[in-house]
């Protein structure tokens, strides 16, 4: 018999887990990206690396304290920017496509080589850099919460400024996006001739927009390894496209979207994960091994995403009435 | 082509803007712009070759050619969106040689294209408002304090409704550009040009694929821009437009400029009969070029 109870709950901690904060964040750095600017930016996954290694590397190697570590991790990823931007931005949209794909390839299989092994650890990554993270915590140690929500007093550290974090950048984001500077973004990608036109300097709004995105997508990169290690094999191009997909799901241009489809992306990936690998064990899939199961919730979260974009293609928080004018 | 459309009131003609002989880039008495030697080559074409041309400050001016005289071509080097093999040209005195396109515009050159560049998925307002200069809330860092802008842009939100009013457009403000109508998309895009209180309009064919029922409302806003001392270029095939409005006309023919003058003087210069014809016109050749011979007829009708 099915644990329906397991899968409930298990679907249910992706609701608040570090995770799916981490994954809100840099789908919110890509709403920024292609959502208000039409910036094609396939290197996510990179932005999320630099945090991710910025971060550890800053505290192991170097005995950072966190706020150092941080801004260290934000310093990697505005330089990761202009590295992509300088030559890239004042070129058509599908260069930047190009160019940000490669660079996060390279910045993975330089993070995985046994080079610098000393470093980043290769192929097997890094660990031990909660210390500094930990000792901020001003919750006292413990178990809190109720039913699948329980959790030690880490982990509740962990979520409350994962979470957090998600909070004040989707408020940032909502100031921005509203502001003149907004504007300037969205008239951006719509015509970038049209603003330049006006006086704009749109080579210059681009490379904020690019810094701006990828931070966030940095921030996430760090809230994403607090709960596990740094691991280079996370960091290939599926994130990216993962996000993406969440991005899509949620509603490109919009503030909720992100954050919300990040929700929905993680407690499915869960739901379907848990309920296929039970359903093999109570032999219900007799032609599906237990390896298999563990690939069968991509496709079907594919399929999901597939369902949405055909039927719903503003996503869940998009404008209907954008749709219309679509060439 | 719109015919019989003439402007609700006979125009007043700006007239003495040159200095001695009308002849292809012959001094003016007040430039606003002045282009030496600008030269831009695609591969072996060569697309622009204006040896002198000088446009006349406060009045209306049209450029005019044949398809592929390089009339756009020669807007975009002027406004920085193309970059020439070589020449100088001046804007109020200043040049603008090497300046980007960005800041071209805000030296108050603003063009419009001719292909029309609203942004589709922005409000028209949206659209009016993104034409004002110097706004402070454009900056990121101030961008999320509302307080420190949020006075100017309502500033520049209720100078967009003004202008909007006086281009009909004020009851479709909260629309998306791209519901608009390809002639109201004409009109948006002329109406943000203002935003910037411009000194030098450039429209880039402001009547092409325009019903004439617009043409009609074009007309006058664009008489209406020199009635307000601005000075108008544009580019333009429609010869009735052109006759009714143009203080001066600017005729180019294979990237060079092969005639100037009064609008109604000009059509009458052999230069500007080969240039639409081609200098064999009246060789025999079989066939002939139909829309031309149409132009030269309309020609020939509004001079009777």
């Amino acid at each position: 018999m099915i644990d329906w109870i397991q899968i409930f709950s298990n679907a249910a901690q992706e609701l608040i887990s570090p995770t799916t904060a981490a994954y809100a964040l840099a789908a919110l750095g890509l709403a920024i990206h292609f959502g208000y600017t039409g910036l094609l930016n396939f290197g996510q996954a990179g932005f999320m690396a630099l945090g991710a290694y910025g971060y550890a590397i800053s505290i192991l190697s170097f005995g950072f304290p966190v706020w150092g570590a941080v801004l260290i991790g934000i310093a990697a990823s505005v330089v990761f920017a202009l590295i992509l931007g300088i030559p890239t931005l004042r070129l058509r949209a599908d260069y930047l496509a190009i160019v940000t794909i490669a660079a996060a390839e390279i910045l993975r299989l330089t993070f995985t080589t046994n080079t610098f092994a000393d470093i980043t650890g290769s192929a097997s990554g890094l660990q031990g850099y909660k210390g500094g993270f930990a000792d901020l915590n001003p919750i006292p140690s413990g178990t809190y919460g109720f039913g699948p929500f329980t959790y030690n007093a880490y982990d509740w550290w962990i979520r409350i400024v994962g979470w957090g974090l998600v909070v004040l950048l989707a408020l940032v984001t909502w100031l921005i996006m509203r502001s003149p500077w907004g504007r300037v973004i969205k008239g951006i990608r719509e015509d970038e001739d049209a603003v330049r036109a006006l006086g704009k300097n749109v080579y210059s709004y681009k490379m904020q927009s690019l810094i701006l995105g990828g931070v966030y997508g940095t921030l996430g990169g760090m809230i994403f390894i607090l709960p596990r290690s740094v691991v280079p094999a996370n960091y290939q191009t599926s994130l990216t496209f993962f996000v993406y997909a969440i991005l899509l799901l949620g509603g490109a241009a919009t503030i909720l979207g992100p954050v919300i489809g990040s929700v929905i992306f993680w407690v499915l990936l869960s739901f379907f994960s848990g309920f296929v690998a039970r359903a093999v064990e109570a032999g219900w899939l007799p032609f599906m091994s237990q390896v298999q199961a563990g690939q069968l919730r991509f496709i079907l979260v594919g399929i999901a995403i597939m369902l949405i974009v055909i039927f719903r293609p503003q996503g869940i928080f998009g404008n209907k009435k954008e749709l219309a004018f679509v060439k | 082509m719109s015919s019989n459309v003439t402007p609700t009131s006979k125009p007043v003609k700006t007239t003495g803007l040159h200095v001695g002989e009308a002849a292809p880039g012959c001094r003016k008495v007040d430039p606003i712009l002045i282009a030496d030697n600008v030269r831009r080559t695609f591969g072996g074409l060569t697309a622009v070759d204006v040896a002198h041309v000088e446009v006349p400050r406060g009045a209306i001016t049209a450029l005019i050619g044949p398809n592929g005289a390089g009339k756009t071509t020669l807007f975009n080097l002027l406004t920085g969106f193309d970059k020439p093999d070589s020449g100088k040209w001046e804007f109020d005195g200043r040049s603008l040689a090497h300046v980007p396109a960005y800041r071209v515009a805000r030296m108050g050159l603003i063009r419009t294209f001719q292909l029309t560049k609203s942004l589709a998925l922005l409000t028209v307002l949206d659209n009016m408002k993104l034409g004002a200069k110097g706004q402070i809330g454009e900056n990121l860092f101030r961008s999320f304090l509302p307080f420190l802008w949020r006075k100017q842009d309502d500033e520049i939100e209720a100078k967009a409704l003004e202008i909007l009013a006086r281009f009909k457009l004020d009851t479709k403000k909260d629309d998306y550009a791209a519901s608009l109508s390809g002639g109201q998309r004409k009109l948006l895009e002329m109406a943000r040009a203002l935003m910037s209180d411009p000194t030098l309009v450039m429209l880039d064919e402001p009547m092409a694929g325009v019903n004439p029922a617009l043409t009609q409302s074009l007309l006058d806003h664009v008489l209406d821009l020199k009635s307000q001392g601005m000075t108008v270029l544009f580019v333009e095939h429609d010869m009735h437009m052109v006759r009714h409005i143009a203080d001066w006309v600017i005729v180019m023919a294979e990237g060079k400029i092969v005639a100037e003058g009064d609008p109604h003087l000009v059509m009458q210069d052999p230069a500007v009969i080969d240039a639409y014809l081609g200098a064999h016109h009246d060789a025999d050749i079989g066939t002939t070029d139909t829309e031309h011979v149409e132009v030269l007829k309309e020609l020939i009708d509004d001079e009777q």
